[in-house]
């Protein structure tokens, strides 16, 4: 009988990470893995936060409330909301693009942090199903996504609680990824490489993460204390205990107006990765760019009461907010025009992305005047809480963010699966989109200028064809995401092979093979300085001193 | 250009982002834990903010009490910068390699948590007023407890650090001393949110 020592097996590597599909259900540490990991668990989102927006629309067919009860209305809507924003506008122009292509921008083999990255993704689907589980368990919350006290602390206990605890995680993840972001842009990136050669998506990822850091704490604060009025009966935001109610909007804004930065600052880089890559032509103006996202940046930190015109608001505090909301429209018209002259004279290839890219700046347009607008006090008293401020953030938050999360998902399909999308359905995609959208929302505004209040089960008989209309829009809305489902999930099996650059691009992501390898390039990461340096002839370049603004000041 | 790499698994080295390049990359934890920080501090400003407006706008209901004694929260106050100092020796001392001194530093160090810890609920069992007494009482109690919370943690990171540091090969030593810095990061944040809590808290 021997005994033997156990024995010391040199460790055989163990893979840190699956290979194959089931990676994308493991703990990897792998940015491009993450990055897919928040799309994909994002669009589930968004499809379930779509068929409460579709329950919301059949239940507006009618004057009356007949397809569900008042209470479940108000709970449908308040899911919706958190669902839209939470679950799939933030983590996925955020988290699943920014994981995906921020280290390919900074030459880096993954983020600063890993591990906490796949934390921060991690925390999203338990929060999400908690919070969807909540409406099945006892009633989900039934006060908005703004959660108002003294209707978040009076409505049915239970799914409030829920719900602040599912916001929480997710605004930890939020804050998580904000870190990583903030240290992989500023710390991570390849020696040689200057901040200001930099894709503009970095430039606007490292705005919203700081937008993130700074605002999402301040939520959780608030939402905290709002728990404590639930739970422990303290009485900071109730009224009948001394507390007050405006100070919860206030900290609440503080966070969520920069959420609207938040989820469309991203989109606006991401844009301008688009863009220049099927124009062939330089970014115009991508010094102004930068500075143009610092300054939406500032002033989107102190614009917050514009949502409280109608709050008591003193009027010194109206009459600031107003000036300060009126010259954000300076620097997002700068974006704009900087678009459209990147367009000007551009030899433009009409793909499904440049079409959903050019539909964003349409509808995006379309909610900003609507949203200075809105900044001016006599106006904003009238519609306040109307179907007008309805239509104006979907214009913002759908139109703008998830337009431009369509027009890059058809941008980086190729590189991601390492198959190209189908055009034809791509265009059909953006065709019923685009009408689907514009039929739902621009009929809102007459609604909301004729006095139809949001969140309401019910309305007034006179608004019903104009409800049907809206409700038509919604229901193309829904058909349009068929075409684009059958699209992703049959091209990754049957599309065209890509190949490494189908697109010609001169960012660093397309420089390596689609999709890329563990580490994103196989050698050491290619040095880009001027990422947008199209339509120059190779001779006028002088690849090692040349930084990317002097291209663009020489007018080329 | 690697148009001919394959696919992912022929690549010669797999996932090893933080042993094997540990050495050859920079360290940018304390610039991740410094930007947490930044955030940990909003979350206070949040509250500080909604205690100053209440202040401003929200008077007390008549019959009230917030009165506050200046004693202990004066001698927790010192304990805690105290405690500052003390760690900071600690930090020293790993660095020149005397595991044990810098031990015996946190520990004291760890001791002058507990003692504020200890102090602080004392408080709280002698003032006259509960959570959910009045707006004032709730405001307090949600700073000083969400403070109070922090000094918890930081106190269970000292007394990991001090229990990692035994020996002068152990996890957190002389070539390894993030552990110990980023715990003192911390715990410096935690008492400089302490000094701006007491003078808006107690002083004015």
């Amino acid at each position: 009988m021997t005994i033997t020592a156990p024995q010391k097996t040199a460790p055989a590597l163990p893979p840190l990470q699956p290979t194959g599909w089931l990676r994308y259900l493991s703990f990897s540490v792998d940015h491009k893995v993450i990055g897919l990991q928040y799309l994909i668990c994002g669009f589930a989102f968004y499809l379930i936060g779509g068929a409460m927006a579709g329950a919301i629309r059949t239940e507006l067919l009618s004057p009356v409330s007949d397809f569900m009860a008042r209470d479940v209305y108000n709970q449908i809507l308040t899911l919706h909301g958190t669902v839209m924003i939470f679950l799939w506008i933030v983590p996925v122009v955020n988290g699943a693009f920014g994981n995906y292509l921020i280290p390919f921008y900074v030459g880096a083999r993954d983020m600063a942090y890993p591990r906490l990255n796949a934390v921060a993704f991690w925390l999203i689907p338990p929060a999400g199903l908690m919070l969807i589980s909540s409406y099945f368990i006892t009633g989900a919350a039934q006060s908005g996504w703004t959660a108002y006290p003294p209707l978040s602390i009076t409505t049915p206990a239970t799914g409030q609680i829920i719900w602040i605890l599912s916001v929480l995680l997710l605004g930890g993840s939020s804050i998580f990824g904000g870190i990583n972001f903030i240290a992989t842009i500023l710390k991570l990136r390849r020696p040689g490489l200057k901040l200001m050669q930099l894709p503009m998506y970095c430039w606007a990822m490292l705005g919203t993460s700081i937008l993130v850091v700074l605002s999402t704490p301040v939520l959780a604060g608030t939402l905290i204390m709002l728990s404590f009025d639930i739970v422990a009966h303290t009485g900071f935001f109730n009224p009948g205990m001394g507390g007050n109610v405006v100070v919860y909007q206030h900290l609440f804004w503080f966070y969520s107006h920069p959420a609207v930065y938040i989820m469309v600052l991203p989109a606006f880089g991401l844009v301008s990765e688009i863009l220049p890559v099927h124009c062939r032509k330089p970014l115009f103006g991508y010094t102004t760019m930068v500075y143009s996202i610092m300054a939406i940046v500032v002033l989107g930190l102190v614009v917050w009461a514009h949502h409280m015109f109608t709050s008591g608001t003193p009027p010194w505090m109206r009459l600031f907010f107003t000036i300060a909301t009126a010259f954000i429209a300076v620097p997002t018209g700068i974006k704009f025009f900087n678009w459209l002259a990147t367009l000007w004279g551009g030899r433009i290839s009409l793909n499904s992305a440049v079409l959903f890219s050019c539909g964003f700046i349409v509808n995006f347009v379309l909610g900003g005047i609507t949203g200075v607008a809105l900044a001016q006090v006599p106006f904003d008293v009238h519609v306040h809480d109307t179907y007008f401020v309805v239509a104006h953030f979907h214009y913002i938050v759908y139109g703008g963010s998830v337009f431009v999360i369509f027009a890059s998902i058809y941008h980086w399909y190729p590189k991601i699966i390492g198959r190209m999308l189908d055009e034809h359905l791509g265009r059909l995609h953006f065709l019923l989109t685009f009408i689907g959208f514009n039929l739902c929302f621009a009929p809102q505004h007459w609604l909301g200028l004729n006095g139809m209040p949001r969140r309401v089960a019910e309305y007034d008989p006179q608004f019903e064809l104009v409800n049907q209309i809206s409700s038509a829009g919604a229901l193309l809305m829904a058909i349009s995401t068929l075409p684009f489902l059958w699209n992703v999930i049959a091209s990754a099996f049957y599309g065209a092979i890509a190949g490494d650059n189908p697109w010609r691009a001169l960012t660093p992501e397309w420089l390596t093979s689609s999709p890329p390898p563990v580490e994103n390039w196989k050698g050491d990461p290619p040095l880009v300085t001027h990422p947008y340096g199209y339509g120059t002839p190779g001779d006028e370049i002088d690849l090692n001193s040349a930084s990317g603004s002097d291209l663009w000041r020489s007018g080329q | 250009m690697t148009s001919l790499t394959p696919q992912n698994a022929q690549l010669d080295h797999v996932d090893d982002h933080d042993e094997d390049h540990g050495s050859e990359h920079p360290d940018h934890r304390m610039f991740g834990l410094a930007t947490f920080l930044v955030a940990d501090a909003m979350t206070f400003a949040g509250f500080f903010a909604a205690y100053l407006t209440f202040k401003a706008v929200n008077p007390l209901m008549p019959g009230a009490i917030y009165e506050l004694e200046l004693p202990l929260p004066t001698l927790n106050t010192i304990l805690l910068l105290v405690s500052s100092a003390t760690f900071h020796r600690a930090g020293v001392n790993l660095r020149k390699q005397q595991n044990e001194r810098c031990r015996l530093w946190l520990m004291l160090t760890a001791m002058l948590g507990l003692a504020f810890l200890a102090s602080q609920m004392v408080e709280y069992f002698t003032l006259p007023f509960g959570l959910a007494d009045n707006l004032y009482a709730s405001t307090f109690y949600a700073l000083t407890g969400f403070h109070g919370l922090h000094v918890t943690l930081g106190t269970l990171m000292i007394l990991i650090v001090w229990w990692q540091c035994r020996t002068p090969s152990g996890r957190i030593s002389a070539n390894n001393h993030f552990p110990l810095e980023a715990a003192e990061l911390y715990w410096h944040f935690v008492d400089g949110i302490w000094v701006i809590l007491f003078v808006i808290l107690y002083l004015i």
